[in-house]
């Protein structure tokens, strides 16, 4: 609970969670707001934005309505970051401490399978996935989820390795404790919060990665997402940029919500922490 | 230097077997794709008959059982063959060697650039945290950091391809100008200006932010306060001492990045029509084009693999209790 009044008591943390509110407000209730298929042609092609009061932000090519497009977008792209960031959180931790903790003794083929995945480009992993098994939101997820894992483990290997030199990890082997209790704790809690603070930017790395895919034309057809919005005015960039500068918008202000959130989360956090 | 060097050794040996997982697991991932590119290249053809279908696929080696290509694979793997690109009909290595100057150009630039000015100005704001310069950079920073390359990307050539006119809206060159020496590298450089731009701006942001929270970190620690309190002067505690213990968290990002860079150049490169590696991904996507993904996927690998060598080695230098207590492998 004092995190939470910490965190509403950051600035970042107030601003962010109200955005992350809003826009999850609007993700719940997008049937409500603007009910219909999205994707169904619903006026005039390519109606200037603020001039008809029934199409606030405009209609794009094939005449659907802008604002439609961007409420139920959305719910994709919330939808999508969470799922992505809590698909494979843990595992990603354990193979970090993992590689890091059994760095100088390994078997040099466990240290490589934790880093084979991290050499890989998380985007073109993704872009691969995703041409394996066909754009359907599961698989952006899963698609982005192993993208996501490279950068996690990574610092996390990191992190290990700076801390697991350092003189109290000597002193816990010394007296004879056993490396896995090393690990979980001595090393853990030293490697945690800066983990922590990176998952935040894990959920909105997701939101911008669905968005590429799906600018590249790998997302899910059926579903609305701002990504494909963005490509889809990008064939009228000359006469009608505001096809993509909304949706744009949209998700600039997204991934700063979240990344505010986490900020203030973080302070939140230290706050506690200098108090116990 | 000889702990670099025992380091350096023993992650080479240590590479070896991730390549060989990375290549094992790509070829069984894009193995279980539907269809391949024999399919998409009767499809751009209009289609064909089954025996048209059989000798190309014969013609290709795509007609054999998974484990005798994997095979193949393999052994030609050993001799730097990384197969035959169907939807090219060329050798892969030759189109990924054709389209890699291009992406170092552009993501060496962006890297150097973002480098320089993202730690300078995280060294500006992280002198003094908490001050007014601090918040006005960290905000700038989040709010850049925020913001999708592709659509900063898009955003930027609306501005200054499209409207003013001021640079070329794609391409790596001029088609067919005859240029040569000096002029031909100035209208290079008049078209990388964009995409250096783009990806640059995102990276630098990522670099400030980093390095302030690493210099935020550090002048919390005892040594700083002892370094006051000799008396030392504000600068060089700063530069010495706070900003030279921030670099480390940095440096690690830079190796992190070489990959996320890597995979975010299909996007720029596809905006800006600059026929480089990441470009080739999408093609290769697109076309089916297994042998080609692979090759990539395999030649990327072995690229972040040499980037992170060199970070290790420079992190080891830097940090003496990297690598302290490893005894030669």
């Amino acid at each position: 609970m004092r995190v939470v009044r910490n965190l509403l008591a950051t600035p970042e943390g107030m601003i962010g969670f109200v955005l992350i509110a809003v826009l999850a407000l609007v993700a719940l209730f997008a049937p409500a707001l603007s009910p219909g298929d999205p994707l169904r042609i619903a006026g005039r092609a390519l109606t200037a934005p603020f001039t008809d009061p029934a199409f606030p932000l405009g209609t794009d090519r094939l005449g659907r309505d802008v604002l439609a497009g961007i409420v139920h977008g959305a719910r994709t792209s919330l939808l999508l970051g969470l799922a992505a960031a809590c698909a494979a959180p843990a595992l990603r931790l354990c193979v970090g401490l993992a590689a890091g903790v059994s760095g100088g003794g390994g078997a040099p083929g466990r240290v490589g399978a934790g880093r084979a995945l991290p050499t890989l480009p998380p985007f073109l992993l993704a872009l691969a996935f995703d041409s394996v098994a066909g754009p359907s939101v599961p698989v952006v997820v899963l698609a982005i989820a192993l993208g996501a894992w490279a950068d996690p483990a990574r610092l996390t290997r990191a992190q290990v390795l700076s801390v697991r030199e350092r003189d109290y990890v000597a002193s816990a082997r010394v007296i004879g404790m056993h490396p896995a209790e090393i690990a979980l704790r001595e090393i853990l809690p030293n490697v945690l919060p800066p983990v922590l603070a990176l998952s935040a930017i894990i959920v909105a790395a997701a939101i911008l990665t669905e968005a590429a895919l799906s600018f590249l034309g790998l997302g899910d057809p059926n579903v609305v997402t701002w990504g494909s919005m963005i490509a889809e005015g990008r064939n009228v960039l000359r006469s009608s940029p505001f096809l993509s500068v909304f949706p744009g918008i949209a998700l600039v202000v997204t991934v700063i919500a979240v990344y505010l959130l986490s900020e203030g989360l973080g302070k939140a956090l230290s706050d506690r922490e200098g108090a116990a | 230097m000889n702990r670099a060097l025992r380091l350096l050794r023993r992650r080479a040996i240590g590479s070896i077997p991730v390549l060989l997982i990375v290549v094992v697991l790509t070829f069984l991932l894009l193995e279980a794709a539907a269809g391949d590119a024999v399919d998409a290249y009767l499809l751009s053809i209009g289609g064909g008959d089954a025996a048209i279908a059989q000798s190309l696929r014969a013609a290709y080696g795509l007609d054999q059982s998974m484990p005798a290509r994997l095979w193949v694979y393999l052994s030609s793997l050993g001799r730097l063959d990384l197969g035959w690109s169907v939807a090219f009909d060329r050798p892969v290595r030759d189109l990924i060697l054709e389209r890699l100057p291009n992406t170092f150009l552009l993501m060496g630039s962006a890297t150097a650039l973002s480098f320089a000015v993202g730690s300078a100005l995280g060294i500006v704001a992280g002198a003094k945290p908490g001050s007014a310069r601090d918040r006005v950079l960290s905000t700038l920073s989040l709010m850049l950091y925020a913001i999708p390359g592709f659509w900063l990307g898009l955003v930027l050539s609306i501005v200054f391809a499209v409207q003013l006119r001021w640079l070329p809206t794609s391409g790596i060159e001029t088609i067919a100008s005859g240029r040569t020496g000096l002029s031909r590298a100035a209208d290079i450089a008049a078209h990388l200006v964009l995409p250096v731009a783009t990806l640059a701006l995102v990276y630098m942001a990522l670099f400030l932010r980093v390095m302030r929270a690493g210099m935020a970190d550090v002048w919390r620690l005892d040594f700083v306060l002892f370094a006051q309190s000799k008396g030392l002067s504000r600068a060089r505690i700063v530069l010495r001492h706070v900003a030279r213990n921030a670099l480390l968290p940095l440096v690690t990002m830079l190796g992190l990045q070489s990959a996320a860079m890597l995979g975010g150049s299909v996007v720029i490169e596809s905006i800006f029509a600059i026929p480089g590696f990441g470009r080739l991904a999408q093609e290769a996507v697109s076309g089916r084009d297994t042998a080609l993904l692979t090759g990539i996927i395999v030649t990327s690998a072995v690229l972040v693999i040499l980037v992170n060598l060199v970070i290790d080695i420079v992190y080891a230098a830097l940090d003496p209790r990297v690598g302290a207590s490893e005894r030669g492998a």
